[in-house]
């Protein structure tokens, strides 16, 4: 008898205590922060300047490296052949309003980055860089770029983050690639 | 129940008045904490002055004894506390005695490590002995529990080492410390169980679901971290081990000091640190591979014949270094990085852990009671709750910006209540239920889109489960319901919601619209059913047969159900679906044995068939700023996995033994007739073991372990655009590795220091010959070596 009475209080007791856990659910339903990405970055603008004429090249992924939507590429104005343009590369995040200017990030923190021009072979195209970190190694977001004869083919861009300086290129700079566009370009 | 039995007496002695004395009481007498049954246990009746001894079964049978009379019978057995019970006789009466271990369980049974039964009677069950956890006291969980057949681990590095049951793992694979359910994440391959190896007493592995008590969802299996048994009686002991080892050139202290009383009352305390710097494949440093892991744990409480209440506290706290080479930015940077040969990051030897890294804080406090009654049987409570703190930090291209670039904060309470049968000793029977409620919440400070989304969870499970022992045979079965109610707040991109058609599908799950991204509120309600049924034959005391079947079902985990964006250590987009179903499994395993002193072995063949499997594949490619990505769905399938374990251990004279273990694993997604991923390679462990008792306790082991090649995998290869060659290449990721074959050696000898404390020195060598290889389960394969040679020195001592 004693041992049923004891067995009843005890589960009574028990009972009552997976209650109040079960009910103690705090019951907030403030709606989580919006996270804006800030490290993404959205566009990418290659603009050499001649008397000749400007040229624009631009990649823009609106919704950032792992959204479904591909890039958006556009080439403004035709590059003309034998000549030699002052060259500036800006990255963006257009997300933000105003955009966030991410080139001045890369630039003061020269040592940590490279650009690399790519023209492929068969493209009459060579570049040369224009501005360099604090241990004199490429920087290249100013470059100069000098068209030969008549020719098409790729031209790509790179930013490399923490790439092996100094380096003969991109094979053996390491590093990860922050930004890699390939624009099919024609020299004319 | 007294009362019952005084009326029955009562009743009885009315109707037969003159005194009968051709009665028999027959019974068990059994180990109160484990429920094993005890043999040659003495019992003896007072009044009449006769002894008898329990069987092999632990059964013992008095007779002639007088119908209505009362005895008086003492119990005592060589581990126990000895006890007095009154029996009155009613016909011929059965009585099952419990009888409480006392000090002597300490130095013989915990130590040796024959840990309890955790699973069903026919559940395939191996146990990771408590010398075995020592000897790897410098490693991880999944480190100790690789040595055992079928459990192979899913590796990132050396430091991340996920438990890989029968080539199932993550949300598969069930992790029970402390009697609770491990919540830490565990979905993610690249998270390692949260878990101090050295605070374990014993662990076990149940190869399937049929560890029906703990969970219905272990379609992989269950392993269970069993505390360390403290005593009944008045002693003040502790351990210490020390290890040092070379590769990584640090080591790991660990202390453990138990106080307890003859009243029941005891308390006990943990702690380690583990420190490495970068560990060296064979020819290079693996840089930013270090750790450094501090864990503390207390408990304490009091231990009763018929009630006990224990409180607990642990904390674990690990920082580990993630390979830097594996750090790729794109789909192109891991094409150079598998197409090298060594790494592309080499640095001098550090102890330092720099980004990419992990920082884990596991936290669980904890209250346990049970009562036992006589005859009925043992009832059990335990609330726990859980804080799971995991930090990882990516390379940011700021590198002055120092946030974390995932904060999970897990936090879970659970409360449980078991119900043991003990009364029929050829039963046992269990019923339980399970309350847990779990917030997860991503801190958006990161600045980086959540992997997975703030969510609050609720599960609650109820199970039954029983087994009848009738002489050889045993049979088992269990029912399990879970019930799982997900209310997550996730933010979609407002072009992925689109792109996947869930704008049409799922218009009303919408919140807000922020433009560029969609704030949700999916809900999912899950209604899982497990069951698991068995049969077990002795045929005579050295063979015996066992079989069980177990169905299980698995709700869609986080990651499954929420992923839509880059995996970066894997350079590449994964997308989950949540219109997922749960998977379900039905597992059928088969365990003959034989066992003598000579010759044991152990075969058990499994079959599992897997319906809406979820798995990860390759879809397509996706175009950004960062080159192309190849995309990886969640997909459901159907699958199955079939494989053996043997297990095979001869003694070859009084000092050598020998043992051997064959696991073989053959994965295949049955839908597209392929191979399935991450499948373990066929493997074998063939060990020899000098032992000289005599000597300072010498043990010397020699072992080799040989992993084939797995040539069964899904070709998940793609092409990519290289820039320097303006061409695209093919980017291997999916053929496996060369089989490798490794030479350990352990010895290790006792020394006593004085009468109460021993010191044990061990020198041990693993990867002997230094050799190069790759793991095709360690997903840092396809930038490094693994490790190299490394000798450790552990010190362990007893006071």
């Amino acid at each position: 008898m004693k041992t049923i009475k004891s067995m009843k209080t005890f589960m009574i007791a028990l009972a009552a205590g997976i209650i109040a856990i079960s009910c103690s659910s705090d019951d907030d339903n403030t709606p989580p922060e919006v996270i804006n990405e800030e490290e993404v970055i959205t566009t990418l603008r290659v603009q050499l300047t001649n008397t000749a004429g400007n040229v624009t090249l631009q990649s823009v992924d609106s919704d950032g490296e792992d959204g479904p939507n591909p890039p958006v590429i556009t080439i403004v104005g035709d590059i003309m052949a034998n000549t030699t343009y002052n060259g500036t590369v800006a990255f963006l995040n257009e997300t933000e309003s105003p955009a966030e200017d991410i080139t001045e990030e890369v630039e003061e923190e020269d040592d940590e980055h490279q650009v690399f021009y790519t023209p492929a072979a068969g493209l009459n195209i060579t570049t040369e860089y224009g501005n360099f970190d604090g241990d004199g190694n490429p920087l290249g977001t100013v470059f100069t770029l000098t068209t030969g004869d008549a020719s098409d083919g790729n031209f790509t861009v790179t930013l490399r983050h923490e790439p092996t300086k100094p380096n003969t290129g991109l094979a053996d700079a390491g590093g990860e690639t922050d930004i890699e566009v390939t624009f099919a370009v024609t020299v004319q | 129940m007294k009362f019952f039995i005084v009326l029955c007496t009562f009743t009885y002695s009315s109707i037969s008045i003159a005194q009968n004395c051709t009665y028999t009481l027959t019974g068990y007498v059994i180990d109160l904490h484990d429920q094993e049954t005890l043999t040659d246990a003495i019992l003896s009746i007072e009044e009449l002055g006769n002894t008898i001894k329990t069987n092999a079964k632990g059964k013992y049978t008095f007779d002639d004894l007088c119908n209505g009379a009362t005895y008086t019978i003492r119990v005592s057995h060589p581990l126990c506390n000895t006890q007095t019970i009154n029996v009155t006789i009613n016909g011929d009466t059965e009585r099952t005695i419990n009888m409480e271990h006392h000090l002597e369980e300490l130095g013989e049974i915990s130590i040796t490590g024959e840990a309890q039964k955790n699973g069903g009677k026919t559940a395939i069950e191996s146990q990771v002995s408590n010398e075995a956890i020592q000897a790897n006291s410098a490693g991880s969980l999944g480190d100790a529990l690789n040595q055992l057949s079928g459990v192979s681990s899913l590796n990132t590095g050396n430091t991340v080492v996920k438990p890989v049951i029968q080539g199932l793992h993550s949300s598969r694979v069930i992790l029970i410390t402390e009697g609770t359910r491990l919540q830490d994440q565990e979905w993610g391959v690249e998270h390692a169980p949260n878990v101090d190896l050295n605070n374990a007493g014993s662990i076990s592995v149940i190869k399937g679901a049929a560890g029906l008590q703990y969970g219905g969802d272990a379609v992989g299996g269950t392993i269970i971290v069993n505390p360390r048994r403290i005593p009944i009686s008045d002693s003040l002991y502790g351990e210490t081990l020390l290890t040092g080892v070379s590769n990584g050139r640090g080591g790991s202290v660990t202390t453990t000091l138990t106080k307890s009383y003859n009243s029941g009352w005891y308390g006990s305390i943990q702690g380690t640190i583990k420190r490495f710097g970068d560990f060296e494949a064979p020819d290079y440093i693996l840089s930013n591979t270090g750790a450094f892991e501090r864990n503390a744990a207390i408990r304490f409480g009091v231990n009763k014949y018929s009630y006990g209440v224990e409180a607990s506290y642990s904390i674990y706290n690990n920082r580990l270094g993630i390979l830097r080479s594996s750090h790729v930015g794109s789909a192109a940077d891991l094409a150079n990085a598998i197409n090298s040969d060594r790494p592309l990051f080499i640095e001098d030897f550090t102890y330092d852990i720099n980004p990419p890294r992990q920082e884990v804080k596991h936290q669980v406090a904890r209250l346990n009671a049970y009562k036992s009654f006589d005859n009925i049987g043992k009832f059990s409570f335990q609330y726990d709750y859980q804080q799971n703190n995991r930090l990882e930090f990516d390379i940011r291209r700021d590198s002055e910006d120092v946030r974390p670039a995932i904060d999970l904060e897990l936090s879970t309470h659970s409360a449980t209540l078991d119900f043991d049968y003990t009364a029929d000793n050829t039963i046992d029977a269990k019923i339980g239920l399970l309350a847990r409620l779990q917030t997860n919440f991503p801190d958006p400070a990161t600045g980086i889109r959540r992997l997975i989304p703030d969510y609050d969870r609720f599960d609650f499970g109820v199970y039954a489960l029983a087994s009848k022992t009738l002489e050889a045979l045993t049979i088992e079965g269990g029912l399990r319901y879970d019930y799982n109610f997900i209310d997550a707040q996730k933010f979609y991109r407002t072009s992925f919601w689109e792109a996947r058609g869930y704008d049409e599908l799922f218009p009303e799950l919408v919140v807000e619209d922020l433009g560029t991204q969609l704030l949700t509120n999916p809900e999912f309600t899950f209604h899982n059913i497990s069951a698991t049924a068995g049969v077990g034959y002795d045929f005579n005391d050295t063979y015996n047969i066992t079989a069980n079947y177990a169905l299980s079902s698995r709700a869609p985990n986080p990651s499954e159900l929420f992923s839509d964006g880059l995996h970066q250590s894997a350079a590449r987009i994964e997308l989950g679906d949540i219109r997922f179903d749960q998977e379900t499994s039905n597992k059928i395993s088969i365990a003959l044995s034989r066992k003598s002193t000579q010759w044991s072995f152990t075969v058990a063949p499994f079959a599992n068939y897997i319906s809406d499997f979820i798995l990860i594949e390759p879809t397509g490619s996706q175009q950004s700023l960062r080159g192309n990505f190849q995309v990886w769905e969640y997909r459901q399938t159907d699958a199955r996995l079939l494989g053996v374990d043997i297990d095979n251990e001869f003694r070859v004279s009084e000092h050598i033994s020998i043992n051997n273990q064959l696991s073989v694993v053959k994965g295949q997604d049955t839908t597209l007739d392929l191979p399935l991923i991450n499948i373990p390679p066929v493997n074998t462990t063939n060990r020899v073991t000098y032992t000289n008792k005599k000597w300072h306790n010498l043990k010397i082991t020699a072992e080799s372990y040989y992993a084939f090649r797995q040539n069964e995998f899904p070709d998940n290869n793609f092409e990519i655009f290289i820039v320097e060659t303006d061409s695209n290449v093919l980017v291997d990721v999916s053929t496996p590795p060369e089989a490798y074959h490794l030479i350990n050696l352990r010895g290790q000898l006792d020394f006593e220091v004085s009468n109460t404390s021993t010191l044990q020195v061990a020198l041990a060598v693993t990867n002997l010959f230094d050799t190069s290889y790759r793991n095709y389960l360690n997903r840092q394969r396809f930038f490094a070596d693994d490790l190299g040679r490394n000798v450790s020195l552990q010190l362990k001592i007893n006071y």
